[in-house]
């Protein structure tokens, strides 16, 4: 009963989306304007509606309701509790209902809230959000219906991946989704803008905490992505440029930039088209990550569902919106001017860079997923990993660091790093790139043999922690905006960041033993003993584990329990790697198999500062949500304010008109 | 079908180590390092651009997979003999082809691969050049 009653919902949210369509497009129309107070509502009916499909599904999935073929298929009554909820999206049709419920209940709310922007704009942008959402329902409804039933109900279900029975994907793809679905409101804003030809400050404005929200989500999801694969794929490696990860980070990549040029936008009326079109590519780059994982085209671990037919429903749907949207912008791109002037020396100056710049690392991540996909379809494999990734990312990388310590301390417009004014900026950040050059110079003499991108990633890292900080410089800090200890945080979160990535590149060691119980092992500066080894057993796995005791250089060892787990439903293995955490780094035991001499395979890895990878994308994150905070609450005050005095105004009327 | 393909481009490429899957042990290498720190360095630095085969994107120095454990076999007597790390690339890419390269090797398929990164600085510097050159043309006039 549940699963006709999520479905029958799901088919009138979609009726729902047809009419929010069409009502927006009459509504545009000058003979319309009646019809113009439906699309509200209908966009807050139609969130409500997929939302309440959605909690079918978990219900279902929550009481293991084996009549319903999705559940039976990735579904086990012994799954812990909250594996059966994370197995609602751990499959293909859910995570599709997953990504169209985020993006209804975005519609919804951005109908609920958004009063910034001029109706005719907003209705746009509501018959755009609907336009984009009617394809995924036609996706969902047409080839991957959630809700289908079996003839006869399964006697069990068939379990989930046991790679993917791990907290990280209760919590990995609906944070990435929210921000792939955030990006696509900041879509539906730019056609909206496109359409009446509105992109000015109010629309970058009314976008902007929509971008941020995504990307905070987006920062999130490839950190935790990242750490995921760093503990359970039992090899101590934390990105492997792998097509699924790539497909996390181009949106990103995309996001970050059109954040950036929204605040010029939003302050100074300049860049317009720019944002436009960024807008149009961030979401691109959404939908092209999920057509690269949705879709099968790559057989991996994430690309669960290997079927052609839904690969080539995709991408239809992404010619038809990136198609559409393209040429949207190229019919219309003349009637966006460019917007306010700067010159060279200026703070847009330096986020033109910023964005030119992370648009280079974009194209190139582009390229080198799509690139061998290409060569594949004509009969040659090649493989484009990190020998090529690292390098060319960094000739962009490096270069937009640099600027990212001085481009904050500029004004906006015009400024100068002569006189008085310049001195300001020049000793400083002239200080933190003396900082630089020195560790730069005492890497290479200390430790010669470390990689140029290693050394170069210390270097930067070091100045840039610093650099980051500088825009406080003379301020208040009780009275600084929320928006700007965003920014500082998040440049300090990208410094220490690459320092984590380059410490771990530059001074990881590596210890593979062959070890019977008693042996002991040096790592680094640990010192590891294997005590012993016995068999444990959780809900749905049996294991082995070894308990390890770990000496940091002489001090009171650590136990470590590393697992080689078995499950039983569906059959698989999957190594459990121990990790012992100090401020200087990390510690990471795997259990491997017995050898035939009765000797166990151990891997250790000494991993110093590895932790700051995590710590800085959060510290990222985190930035984000304070610029979120400040711009809402500036926004919300606003809003009471303009109320305030339009009630004035009324009362001062009203008593005027008093005789 | 694809599966099938995989599965057959499998078999025609590897067919000892096929054999050799699940019956025996892993060769000696495959889970133990060199004894000369620099020796094993430079194994290790190779490793981690050779694609495991039987994987989803991952490095044979990220794999459990047995003909991972193989190659690593491979890679490290190898290294050990004396051997330089791109005369090894080169062997393994004569027997497994250029998928086994995480490297992607200068040939004509991959040109465009390498011109890409020469056509976006092209492209940048063309944006950021053409931006600030207007503007210094219009330097005098009002926003």
């Amino acid at each position: 009963m549940i699963a006709e009653l999520g479905l029958a919902v799901l088919w009138m949210a979609a009726a729902l989306a047809v009419l929010q369509l069409v009502s927006g497009i009459l509504a545009l129309r000058p003979e319309g304007r009646q019809i113009a107070g439906l699309v509200r509502p209908v966009a807050v009916m139609q969130g409500v509606l997929v939302a309440a499909a959605f909690a079918a599904l978990i219900t279902l999935f929550l009481t293991t309701d084996l009549s319903v073929k999705l559940v039976a298929e990735n579904s086990h009554s012994m799954k812990p509790f909250i594996f059966k909820l994370a197995g609602t999206w751990g499959n293909h049709e859910g995570s599709m209902l997953l990504w169209v419920t985020i993006m209804a209940v975005a519609g919804g709310f951005v109908a609920l809230v958004e009063k910034r922007l001029p109706e005719n704009t907003l209705i746009a942008t509501l018959a755009g959000q609907a336009f984009v959402s009617l394809g995924f329902y036609a996706f969902l409804l047409l080839s991957s219906n959630p809700f289908e039933r079996l003839a006869e109900p399964a006697p069990e279900g068939a379990g989930l991946n046991p790679l993917l029975q791990d907290v990280g994907l209760a919590f990995h793809p609906p944070t990435l989704y929210v921000g792939y679905v955030g990006l696509s409101i900041a879509f539906s804003f730019a056609i909206g803008a496109l359409v009446t030809r509105d992109v000015g400050p109010a629309f970058a404005r009314a976008m902007r905490p929509w971008v941020l929200g995504a990307w905070i989500f987006l920062t999130l999801g490839i950190t935790a992505g990242s750490y995921w694969a760093y503990y359970t794929l039992g090899w101590g490696g934390w990105w492997f440029w792998d097509p699924v990860e790539n497909a996390s980070l181009m949106p990103w990549l995309a996001a970050t930039a059109l954040l950036h040029s929204c605040s010029v936008l939003a302050s100074r009326n300049a860049l317009k088209a720019w944002t436009v079109m960024l807008g149009v590519i961030a979401f691109s780059m959404s939908m092209v990550g999920t057509f690269l994982v949705r879709s099968g085209i790559l057989t991996s671990v994430h690309a669960f569902a290997v079927d052609p037919e839904r690969g080539s429903f995709i991408l239809a749907l992404l010619a038809i919106y990136i198609g559409g949207a393209l040429t949207l912008f190229a019919l219309r791109a003349s009637t966006v001017t460019e917007g306010a002037r700067f010159s060279f020396v200026s703070r847009e100056a330096a986020l033109v860079f910023n964005n030119v710049m992370l648009c280079g690392i974009l194209g190139i991540v582009l390229v080198g997923t799509l690139y061998p996909l290409l060569t594949e379809a004509m009969g040659v494999k090649v493989s484009v990993g990190p020998p090529y990734f690292n390098p060319v990312s960094a000739v962009f990388a490096i270069p937009m660091m640099l600027v990212m310590g001085v481009g904050p301390l500029l004004r906006w417009r015009q400024d100068s790093f002569e006189g008085k004014r310049g001195g300001r900026i020049t000793l400083p950040v002239g200080l933190c790139a003396l900082l630089s050059a020195a560790v730069l110079f005492g890497v290479e003499l200390m430790a010669p043999r470390i990689g140029l991108l290693p050394a170069l990633g210390l270097a930067i890292a070091a100045g840039l922690a610093p650099a980051s900080f500088l825009p406080l410089r003379g301020r208040n800090l009780r009275r600084t905006p929320l928006s700007i200890w965003g920014m500082v945080l998040g440049h300090f979160g990208i410094a220490v960041a690459l320092f984590g990535m380059a410490s771990e590149s530059a001074f990881s060691t590596e210890r593979l033993a062959a070890m019977r119980p008693g042996d002991v092992r040096q790592v680094g500066p640990y010192t590891v003993k294997l005590e012993g080894i016995g068999p444990v057993a959780g809900p749905n796995w049996t294991a082995l584990e070894a308990t390890v005791s770990a000496s940091y250089e002489g001090a009171a060892p650590a136990i470590l329990h590393p697992q080689a787990r078995t499950f039983s439903n569906p059959p698989g293995n999957r190594t459990e790697s121990a990790l012992k955490t100090r401020w200087n780094g990390q510690l990471y035991a795997v259990l491997g198999e017995e050898g035939e001499d009765g000797r166990w395979q151990m891997r250790f890895w000494w991993k110093p500062f590895v932790p700051m990878i995590w710590y800085g994308g959060a510290l990222i994150a985190l930035g984000g949500l304070l610029a979120l905070l400040g711009r809402v609450a500036a926004d919300v005050r606003r809003l009471v304010a303009t109320g305030k005095i339009a009630y004035r105004r009324s009362r001062k009327a009203a008593l005027g008109a008093r005789p | 079908m694809r599966r099938l393909l995989i599965a057959f481009f499998a078999l025609l490429l590897a067919p000892t180590l096929v054999v050799a899957q699940d019956a025996m042990p892993p060769a000696p290498y495959a889970y133990r390092q060199l004894d000369d720190p620099a020796k094993e360095a430079k194994a290790q630095a190779l490793m981690e651009t050779l694609r495991c085969l039987k994987c989803q994107s991952q490095s044979i120095a990220d794999s459990d997979a047995p003909m991972a454990g193989d190659m690593r076999h491979q890679v490290r007597t190898r290294i050990a003999a004396g051997e330089d790390p791109e005369a090894i690339r080169q062997w393994l890419i004569e027997r497994y082809g250029d998928y086994v390269s995480y490297t992607p090797q200068v040939k004509p398929i991959t040109w465009p691969l390498f011109a890409a990164p020469l056509v976006f600085l092209a492209l940048a510097a063309l944006l950021l050049r053409g931006r600030f050159r207007r503007r210094a043309d219009n330097e005098g006039d009002k926003p």
